[in-house]
């Protein structure tokens, strides 16, 4: 009975804040907000942002960001499985890069950026023997006005999340007969996948796709860490006028939210009509019989930068944490001079209301994702039928609309129901995020449960509860605790949902971390940069740990 | 009048408005009524219904009457159909006594009795002293004898073979046969089988009935 209610409070979830949240937004758009003094609609706002210093440049950076980190992390991800699926180095490579997932945007962005800053990790370990430098170059690497700093940081952390969906893709594409297919006609492994099998895959992670690079034209934390400054990508610039003290500007925010529902919609747009080309490009190639039998070399290619990535992110996070325990380190030194916690123990106690507010969040709203998404997988097994197209879509919702774009609105909404800035709309606001990861994560391994189990204990006589108590969450249990995880880390990892939602006096580590950004304190960065990335891993270890420990005797539990 | 055994009358499941099957036949206790058929004929699915776990997509009619009980109307944990599968499907987190203990009904009290009830069980298919063992470890033959304990011990009305003879080797087939139907006629249980392999059907001495087509 309760299963029933399961998709229909997952719905409201997913699209109710979406949409409410755009109505919001749009509104103060067009002129039309009360509370400030806005009566009419009118197209002042968004003549305001046609007006604003750079707004061209700002629109650009944010496409240009946002396809160029998605299309490399794909065209990556691609070859890497055309070339190496099935062989022992796929399975090393990607138990490599699996944990990378766990670490939070802002995390690895802070990571990346003192690792390739002039006076970064990088610099310090080749000089001056190799470069001759003893002071550190002028030279705009993070924060450089193209925004390649920016498609990195994005690159690194796209490239796993989109190599696990090609993963739950690959069983369904019969991956072994197709390739020895396509061998037996003489193609190259590359070449026989990415004509014969990729694009049948590729319609499998479509949506994900979208998602990255919604993300990545919309993000703000990892913009704001590695962007460029002047001007400043635009999702940056929006959160700027959002926070501006002169409240008129709420109006130019809400039209740039607008603006930047506009730029993703494009983004998506473009990226539709390149598929369209490199649909027309494979048919050639497919026709033409373009064998690529030596390929080796790009293979080689695609796997460096697979090991590239994890070493990337690693190397940031193993930064963060010398910065953290550093005492004096000068340049060109690769390594501090001391060590000392005194960092630790003077920021130590700012970290503790932070905490306990990312703590909190996170737990009530994974708990909450979690019961949700166990009442529609639950309903899925009384009905027997899956959730289907247009529900992953649904799903996929508050993933692909820019966060800005409804965000605004929902804190209007928050605020006029009397729960702004409060920890439940927070965690409302998190839950909507929260909850498809947690569905993405959970939905396999429960579908995939062997159900005779059940029909044999309820021929033993057990009542349908005792079934789901004893035998089915106890046998999920792993899968059901690391989709918390899963959904954890996301909580951990928001940045612009606390920032607005929570107005400013919920902060988060995330935002602390962001906020300290500007300052350069690369001490104190490394202190809330590495909480940021531990939290989330703590997670996953206790859902690794958890069912490990209670079923340690089981040999067949521990598969 | 409360009949023993299982009254099969005109149980019939159909897909999409056509008949798969339709079964008129009254199993004694003890007896075994075999059901054979080709893959994909729709005999598991008689095995499913008689279960309560048959997939929706399917309809069905008519009524099956266990011990004056019309199975039909009950939801499946009451109906006490025990199952058999190809599989053992022991649950892999509990031991194999944690196994049997949970199907033992509720009512056997205290905790010692149901103790020695499990060993008695495990005793009666030559495993002495495999409660404590995780079920992984035993071998295919061992698992089938601790499902057959299992489902004993839940005190059935009714037993349901969906070919669980298949998996075992040849060898332990036969042994396994004369443990079941052995086991089955000891209780009055009466016992529907599903299977392709004409060896069972003999080894089960009832009635055949046979399903789609050749």
């Amino acid at each position: 009975m309760l299963p029933r209610l399961g998709p229909p409070l997952t719905v409201l979830v997913l699209a109710g804040p979406v949409l409410a949240g755009l109505a919001g937004t749009l509104l103060p758009a067009f002129g039309y907000l009360p509370a400030l003094g806005g009566h009419d609609l009118s197209l002042q706002p968004f003549r305001d942002l046609a007006n604003e210093p750079g707004i061209a440049k700002s629109i650009s950076l944010s496409l240009f960001t946002g396809l160029a980190s998605t299309a490399l992390a794909l065209v990556v991800v691609a070859i890497f499985t055309a070339a190496w699926a099935g062989t022992p180095s796929f399975r090393r490579i990607r138990h490599l890069i699996s944990p990378l997932l766990s670490v939070p945007h802002a995390a690895a962005a802070f990571g990346l950026a003192f690792l390739i800053a002039p006076s970064g990790l990088i610099a310090r370990m080749v000089s001056p023997e190799l470069t001759g430098w003893t002071v550190p170059p002028d030279v705009r690497v993070v924060n450089d006005p193209y925004g390649l700093s920016l498609v990195a940081g994005l690159a690194v952390k796209e490239i796993p999340f989109l190599l696990l969906m090609t993963l739950a893709a690959l069983p369904q594409s019969r991956l072994d007969e197709t390739r020895r297919l396509c061998a037996a006609l003489g193609y190259g492994r590359i070449a026989g996948f990415m004509l014969a099998a990729w694009p049948g895959i590729y319609r499998q992670i479509r949506l994900a796709v979208f998602a990255v690079l919604a993300f990545a034209t919309s993000v703000v934390d990892v913009a704001m860490i590695l962007g460029p400054t002047t001007p400043a990508p635009l999702s940056v610039r929006i959160v700027g006028w959002m926070g501006d003290p002169d409240l008129a500007m709420h109006f130019k925010a809400s039209a740039g939210a607008v603006l930047q529902l506009a730029v993703t919609a494009a983004a998506i747009l473009l990226w539709i009509a390149l598929e369209r080309l490199g649909g027309r490009l494979r048919e050639r190639l497919a026709d033409a019989g373009a064998r690529m039998p030596r390929d080796r070399m790009l293979a080689s290619a695609a796997r460096a930068a697979m090991i590239a990535a994890a070493l990337i992110v690693m190397a940031g996070l193993a930064a963060l944490a010398i910065w953290s325990v550093a005492g004096l380190w000068q340049f060109p030194h690769a390594l501090p001079r001391a060590f000392t916690l005194e960092t630790w123990s003077r920021v130590g106690p700012r970290l503790a209301s932070p905490l306990a507010t990312t703590l909190a969040v996170g737990a009530i709203a994974t708990v909450l994702a979690v019961a949700l998404v166990l009442l529609c997988l639950r309903q899925e097994d009384e009905t027997r039928r899956r959730a289907g197209p247009a529900a992953m879509t649904l799903v996929y919702l508050p993933l692909i609309v820019p966060q800005a774009a409804f965000l605004f609105g929902l804190q209007l909404i928050f605020l006029l129901a009397g729960i702004g800035a409060s920890v439940t709309a927070l965690v409302l606001a998190h839950l909507v995020f929260v909850l498809p990861y947690v569905f993405l994560s959970l939905s396999d391994p429960w579908r995939a449960f062997d159900r005779r189990y059940e029909a044999v204990a309820a021929g033993l006589g057990r009542s349908p509860r005792e079934i789901l108590l004893k035998i089915r969450l106890p046998m999920q249990l792993r899968a059901i605790l690391t989709a918390a995880a899963v959904g954890f880390a996301v909580s951990i990892g928001l940045y612009l949902p606390t920032l607005l939602i929570g107005a400013g006096r919920l902060p988060t580590i995330t935002t602390e971390a962001v906020a300290l950004a500007s300052g350069g304190n690369r001490r104190v960065i490394g202190v809330y940069a590495f909480v940021q990335m531990l939290l989330p891993a703590i997670g996953f270890a206790v859902a690794i740990a958890v069912p490990a420990l209670i079923f340690r005797r089981f040999r067949a539990m521990r598969a | 009048m409360d009949k023993p055994g299982l009254d099969l009358d005109r149980l019939r499941i159909s897909l999409a408005g056509s008949t798969l099957l339709e079964v008129t036949h009254r199993v004694a206790p003890g007896e075994v009524l075999t059901i054979m058929g080709p893959s994909g004929s729709g005999k598991s699915s008689l095995l499913a219904l008689l279960g309560g776990f048959l997939d929706p997509a399917f309809d069905f009619g008519g009524r099956a009457i266990c011990g004056g009980v019309d199975l039909l109307a009950l939801p499946a944990h009451e109906r006490h159909a025990g199952i058999l599968f190809q599989d053992a499907l022991l649950f892999p987190h509990m031991t194999v006594a944690g196994n049997l203990l949970f199907a033992m009904p509720a009512s056997v009290t205290p905790r010692s009795e149901r103790e020695a009830k499990a060993r008695a069980a495990l005793a009666d298919v030559d495993l002495v002293g495999f409660g404590d063992r995780d079920p992984d470890t035993l071998s295919g033959g061992q698992k089938a004898r601790v499902a057959l304990a299992r489902v004993l011990l839940s005190r059935p009305r009714m037993l349901l073979l969906d070919e669980p003879f298949s998996k075992l080797d040849a060898a332990l087939r036969q042994q396994m046969r004369e443990l079941v139907f052995s086991r089955a006629r000891q209780n009055g249980l009466p016992v529907v089988l599903v299977t392709h392999d004409e060896a069972d059907a003999a080894a089960a001495g009832g009635a055949i009935v046979r399903i789609g087509g050749a």
